[in-house]
């Protein structure tokens, strides 16, 4: 642990840095509409946006216009929500479960908010009368359920094990939860779906931002800052469980209904996400750990640090899965977890040497 | 305060593991706990303190039911120094003292510079301050340890549970985490495995089988007989001739 070591401590960065992070935001989106198959200068997206948010009245050609404006800030702005709430359900549920490798794609949580979207959509469940965001919101949190049951059977049935046991538990947990729920979906998809409704659906499940329109901004944007509201206002609820449960009870943290609370807050979000591009893996996982490594473990500074590390990653999957292969656009799912793979195998292979 | 419980009983999974235990910390007394492996005294702090709920009996602080309170309420007056405790997280000392304050924080009452002070002392009062921004993971045991009862201290308790505090440490850190407590102007409770210790506390109680089989003044409880039924050892006293004190030699009973 030499590098942990020679590394200076978090805790002088202070907060100082924070002042940046809706800069960066803005630069990012930015750079997510300017580049794409046809480049778009820099100064004409500007001038769209003076058009459209200041009512200013500068001569852009039209078709640049409604790129800009119909396609990919929308798609950027969705990008960036969805990334700051995947990566924060990962801060929570690794600091609620005290787990380095869970994360809502890992633990069953997205593919069981696919199956309730898919449920919704294909079979026509519940008759219209539900969304699709909240079909995939029972869909996550019935999969988190079922993951979190088979996890406290498997440890109980070694004997309470906590630590080691618990973690490695829960993680098989989350890949049969994850199998049982895409199985459910490819059944439903299967019996219920046309060919093209199948196509589009698969694509879709691997993640997708094509679709996206403004619409879907009014959903992604609030349910973005419900997320990152309820992790700074839990910070310290969040540091609490940094020694376990039995520590953060004898802290004055009321254990069951902050936890569950959470729990249910980061599964409604991640649903919401789902419901709109699909599940994306490795997000919740990969942001995390990596600005733990900057800017230590503390969520005062982890939670922004990671709220805006999200949005930037995602925003630069898109970026890279619409110009990576010409003429094409890869399901963005593809980009991060050609990314997160990696480094999900960094941290398995750290977590065993220490 | 005065921290008392009637009647408590606790079980897991239909094994009782504490039955109608009764007793008594009065205001500012340090309390020892002595016992066997398994003889309850870990599920006894944990009742103690908050952490489970009792299946029958209760707990009172300051004659007021535990269960009446809330968690952040218990915390603010009932610190506990659990057994084991650790974390993968990369994180210093100083962050870990300074969760003692979590109960007092809120969004509106942020971190304030008396925190920091509080933060401070406690590792100060545990002999941690020259290590204050060294990082969890790089701690020996014992080091660890004195930590966790720093973050307790950090909680300004007026009544503090300790669960075997003084295992992983050296002598002399045994000795004066002793010395620190005895010296804390508030309610103790802790568990002990080192009976020569257990007889500076001002009580002790004896935990056999999940009951509280005796208790009261240390000379009084751990005699001659106690230690052979309860300790299953043969014990004979001999006199210090430095202070005069009363110190215990321990022999398997064949």
């Amino acid at each position: 642990m030499s590098i942990a070591l020679t590394r200076p401590t978090a805790s002088r960065l202070g907060l100082r840095w924070l002042w940046v992070t809706p800069l960066v935001l803005v630069t990012a989106l930015i750079a997510g509409t300017a580049i794409g198959e046809t480049p778009i200068p820099v100064d004409t997206i500007l001038k769209v946006l003076a058009n459209q948010l200041l009512g200013a009245d500068y001569a852009v050609d039209r078709i640049d216009a409604g790129i800009i404006w119909n396609y990919r800030l929308s798609r950027a702005v969705v990008a960036a929500c969805c990334g700051t709430s995947l990566a924060l359900a990962g801060v929570v549920l690794q600091a609620l479960l005290r787990n380095p490798l869970a994360d809502p794609y890992l633990m069953g949580i997205s593919a069981g908010a696919s199956t309730g979207a898919v449920a919704v959509a294909v079979a026509g469940l519940g008759a219209g009368a539900l969304s699709l965001s909240l079909g995939a919101f029972v869909g996550a949190l019935l999969a988190f359920g079922i993951v979190v049951m088979l996890a406290h059977a498997a440890n109980s049935g070694v004997g309470g094990g906590r630590g080691v046991q618990a973690a490695g538990a829960i993680i098989l947990a989350g890949i049969a939860g994850s199998q049982l729920f895409n199985a459910l979906t490819a059944f439903i998809i299967t019996k219920s779906a046309s060919a093209e409704q199948a196509r589009g659906i698969m694509f879709w499940l691997m993640g997708n931002l094509s679709g996206v329109r403004w619409a879907d901004v009014s959903l992604a944007v609030p349910a973005a800052l419900f997320g990152l509201l309820v992790c700074l206002w839990h910070r310290r609820s969040l540091d609490a469980f940094t020694f376990g449960v039995d520590s953060a009870a004898s802290m004055g943290i009321a254990v069951r209904p902050v936890r569950g609370m959470l729990i249910i807050a980061m599964a409604l979000v991640t649903a919401v996400m789902v419901s709109i591009v699909g599940a994306i893996g490795f997000v919740g996982l990969v942001i995390p750990h990596a600005m733990r490594f900057i800017v230590g473990s503390r969520h005062t500074r982890l939670v922004p640090a990671t709220a805006l590390a999200g949005a930037v990653f995602l925003i630069g999957s898109d970026i890279l899965s619409r110009v990576l292969v010409s003429g094409q656009v890869l399901p963005i799912g593809v980009i991060t977890s050609l990314i997160g793979a990696p480094a999900f195998a960094l941290i398995l292979v750290r977590g065993k040497r220490s | 305060m005065r921290l008392s419980a009637e009647q408590l009983a606790w079980s897991v999974h239909g094994t009782s593991l504490l039955t109608d235990v009764n007793l008594t910390v009065e205001p500012g007394q340090t309390f020892g706990l002595v016992g066997p492996n398994g003889s309850g005294k870990t599920s006894l702090l944990r009742l103690l303190a908050g952490l489970n709920k009792p299946k029958a009996g209760r707990v009172l602080i300051d004659h007021q039911p535990m269960h009446t309170l809330k968690q952040r309420a218990i915390a603010q007056s009932i610190a506990l120094v659990e057994q084991q405790a650790d974390t993968t997280d990369r994180i210093t000392v100083r962050q870990v003292v300074s969760l003692g304050r979590t109960p007092f924080l809120s969004a509106l009452r942020p971190w304030s510079k008396e925190d920091d002070a509080i933060v401070i002392q406690a590792l100060r009062d545990v002999d941690m301050v020259h290590m204050t921004d060294r990082l969890w993971h790089t701690l020996s045991g014992g080091e660890r340890q004195r930590v966790h009862i720093a973050r307790a201290l950090a909680q300004q308790p007026k009544i503090l549970l300790l669960d075997e505090p003084t295992n992983h440490l050296d002598i002399r850190h045994q000795l004066s985490i002793l010395e620190l407590v005895r010296q804390l102007p508030i309610t103790v409770m802790i568990s002990l495995h080192d009976l020569n210790h257990a007889m500076e506390c001002d009580r002790i109680g004896v935990m056999d089988g999940g009951r509280l089989i005796d208790s009261g003044l240390p000379q009084e409880v751990l005699t001659a007989a106690r230690l052979r039924q309860t300790f299953g050892v043969h014990a004979h006293v001999v006199d210090d001739p430095v202070d005069g004190k009363q110190i215990m030699r321990f022999r398997n009973s064949v």
